[in-house]
C-alpha cells in the first residue's frame, strides 16, 4: 500500500485571497524550502494584483526566528500580503520562548515524551524510553534512555542529566551512542552533551558558560575587592 | 465485594504463573477466599503448577460462551478449603475472548470471592488488555535482569495508561551470590529503574521448579524461604508491613528494609 506523500505547502484560492496550509507534521526546515520553491517557481501565478494571504500552521507553533524567516520568502513577492498566521484551535502561533517547560513523571520503555521548546524532567528516562525536543532537554534524574534535543536542526540545543547514562544521544542530526563513543568515567556525576564540529561531546556542567557563552553566568558581585 | 489483583510481566517465564499460583494459596491459607483466574488461553499451566489438571471439565472460553455456569467451571483445591482455579482453555487461543466478556467475568467472580489472582499471558497485546481491564490491582513480575526489567518497564507504563492504580513489585529468582558477584542487579537498582513500590523478593530456588512439577505450590512447605517470601508478600497484600527477607546473611538488607517498606 503505497501512501501518497502529501504537500508540505498546501496553497488555496478563496474569494478574498489566498490560503497557505503548512503541514504540521514535516519539519519546518522542510515546509520552508518547498515553501520557498513555489514562491519561486510558477511565478506568473503570483504577479498578479495585490493578494491577501492566510497561513495556517495546523498544530504546529513556529519561533520568532522562523517567523522572519518565512515573511522574508514571502518578501521576494511584492504582491503577496501576509494578512494572517495561525495555529490551530486558537493557540498562538508562537512558541512561547520564555523560559523552560517543567514536566513530572518517569518515561519508561516504550513511551515517548515529545516536547517543543527547552524542557526540564523532574524524573528518570528509562532504558527504551524516549524523549524529544526541539530545545534543550535537562533531566533532573537518571537519563537511562534516548534523548533527542534539537529534533528539528537546533544544533545549539544540549541534553544535560543529574545521571548521564543514556542508550543514545542525538542532536540536531548527530547521533552518539555511549558508552562505546565515550568514556565511562566522564558521565559520572552532573554533565552535559553538546555538539562541536558535527560531533557529540560530553562535559562537565561547570564547563557550560564557556562551551555556550549565550548562556548567562551568574556571579557574585555583592563582595567587590 | 473482593478484589482482582492481576499478576503480569510483558517478559514470558519470568515466574507469573508460580507468583499466581503461590500467592493464591498463601491468601486462602490466610482465611481469604480466593479464585485463581487464568487467563492464558492456549498456555494454560496454573492449573497443571496446581496439581489440577486432571480435573477440568469446563474452562473459561466455556464460562464466557455460556456453555456452563461459573460454578460448574470452578475447580476445588485438593488442600485449602477457600481456594478454586477457573482454568484457560488449552484447545482456543488469545481471540476466544474479548476484554468485556473478561471484565464480566471478574465482576461476577468479586461477587464470589475475597481475591481474585489473575494469571496474565506474557506479551503486551490483546491476551494482556484483556486480563489488565477487570483488575483493580496489579502485581508485576520481573527477574533482576536487563532484558526483564526492560519489559516490566514497558508494562509499568502501559498499566499507568489503563488506570490500574499503581503497580506493586516482585523481584523473581534473585541469586545472591551473584549479585554479590557484580554478575546480576542488586534490588535496590531494579526498584530505583522501576520506580514503584516493592511488594517482595524470591529467591532462585530449585525447590520451586520441584514444587511446581508435583503441582504443589512451595508455599505450602514450611521451611523454605522461597516460601516464606512468598507468604511475605501475601500478607503485604492484604496490607501488612512485614520487613523483607534476609535471603543471605548479610547485614547491608537489614539496612535497606526500612526504605523498602514505603508501600502501602
Ligand atoms: N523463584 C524461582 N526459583 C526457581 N525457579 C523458578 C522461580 N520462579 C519460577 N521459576 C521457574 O521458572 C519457570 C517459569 O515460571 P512460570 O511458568 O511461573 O513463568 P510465567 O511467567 O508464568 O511463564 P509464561 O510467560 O510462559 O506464562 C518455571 O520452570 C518455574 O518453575
Ligand atoms: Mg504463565
Amino acid at each position: 500500500m503505497g501512501k501518497v506523500l502529501r504537500p508540505g505547502v498546501t496553497i488555496k484560492g478563496t474569494k478574498d485571497g489566498l490560503l497557505f496550509l503548512l503541514d504540521e507534521s514535516r519539519p519546518f526546515s522542510a515546509i520552508l524550502s518547498e515553501l520557498k520553491y513555489k514562491l519561486e517557481n510558477a511565478s506568473n501565478l503570483w504577479d498578479g494584483p495585490d493578494t491577501r494571504v492566510w497561513i495556517k500552521l495546523g498544530n504546529r507553533q513556529i519561533t520568532r526566528e522562523e517567523e522572519k524567516e518565512m515573511r522574508e520568502l514571502f518578501s521576494a513577492r511584492k504582491n503577496l500580503i501576509i494578512h494572517s498566521i495561525e495555529a490551530a484551535n486558537g493557540k498562538p502561533y508562537l512558541v512561547d520562548n520564555r523560559g523552560i517547560q517543567m514536566l513530572a513523571g518517569t518515561v519508561r520503555s516504550g513511551q515517548v515524551l515529545e516536547h517543543r521548546g527547552d524542557l526540564l524532567l523532574l524524573g528518570d528516562v528509562n532504558p527504551g524510553g524516549n524523549v524529544r525536543s526541539t530545545g534543550s532537554i535537562f533531566v533532573l534524574g537518571a537519563l537511562r534512555g534516548l534523548a533527542h534535543a534539537g529534533g528539528e536542526g537546533d544544533e545549539s540545543a544540549i541534553i544535560a542529566a543529574s545521571s548521564l547514562h543514556p542508550t543514545q544521544l542525538r542532536i540536531a542530526e548527530v547521533v552518539s551512542r555511549p558508552p562505546d563513543e565515550w568514556d565511562e568515567s566522564e558521565t559520572s556525576g552532573m554533565n552535559f552533551a553538546y555538539l562541536v564540529n558535527g560531533q557529540i561531546a560530553v562535559d562537565k556542567m561547570h564547563q557550560i558558560s564557556r562551551i555556550r557563552p549565550d548562556i548567562h553566568e551568574w556571579k557574585d558581585h555583592r563582595f567587590k575587592a | 465485594m473482593g478484589e482482582a489483583i492481576v499478576v503480569t510481566s510483558g517478559k514470558g517465564g519470568v515466574g507469573k504463573s508460580t507468583t499466581s499460583a503461590n500467592i493464591g494459596t498463601a491468601l486462602a491459607m490466610a482465611g481469604k477466599k480466593v479464585c485463581l483466574l487464568d487467563t492464558d488461553i492456549g498456555l494454560r499451566n496454573l492449573d497443571v503448577l496446581m496439581g489440577l489438571e486432571n480435573r477440568i471439565i469446563y474452562d473459561i472460553v466455556d464460562v464466557i460462551e455460556k456453555n456452563c455456569k461459573i460454578e460448574q467451571a470452578l475447580i476445588k483445591d485438593k488442600r485449602c478449603e477457600a481456594l478454586y482455579l477457573l482454568p484457560a482453555a488449552q484447545t482456543k487461543d488469545k481471540s476466544a475472548i474479548n476484554s468485556k466478556q473478561l471484565r464480566w467475568l471478574i465482576a461476577e467472580l468479586k461477587e464470589k470471592f475475597d481475591c481474585v489472582v489473575i494469571d496474565c499471558p506474557a506479551g503486551i497485546e490483546m491476551g494482556f488488555k484483556n486480563a489488565v481491564s477487570g483488575a483493580d490491582r496489579a502485581i508485576v513480575v520481573t527477574t533482576p535482569e536487563n532484558a526483564s526489567i526492560r519489559d516490566a518497564d514497558r508494562v509499568v507504563g502501559l498499566l499507568e495508561k489503563e488506570k490500574v492504580s499503581r503497580p506493586k513489585l516482585v523481584v523473581n529468582r534473585l541469586r545472591p551470590h551473584l549479585v554479590r558477584e557484580g554478575g546480576m542487579m542488586d534490588v535496590d537498582e531494579v526498584v530505583s529503574v522501576l520506580a514503584i513500590d516493592l511488594l517482595g523478593v524470591v529467591p532462585d530456588d530449585e525447590e520451586v521448579i520441584r514444587s511446581g512439577n508435583q503441582g504443589e505450590p512451595i508455599v505450602l512447605h514450611k521451611k523454605s524461604l522461597a516460601a516464606q517470601a512468598y507468604r511475605n508478600i501475601a500478607r503485604r497484600i492484604q496490607g501488612e508491613v512485614v520487613p523483607l527477607l534476609v535471603l543471605e546473611k548479610e547485614r547491608k538488607f537489614l539496612g535497606r528494609m526500612k526504605r523498602w517498606l514505603g508501600f502501602a
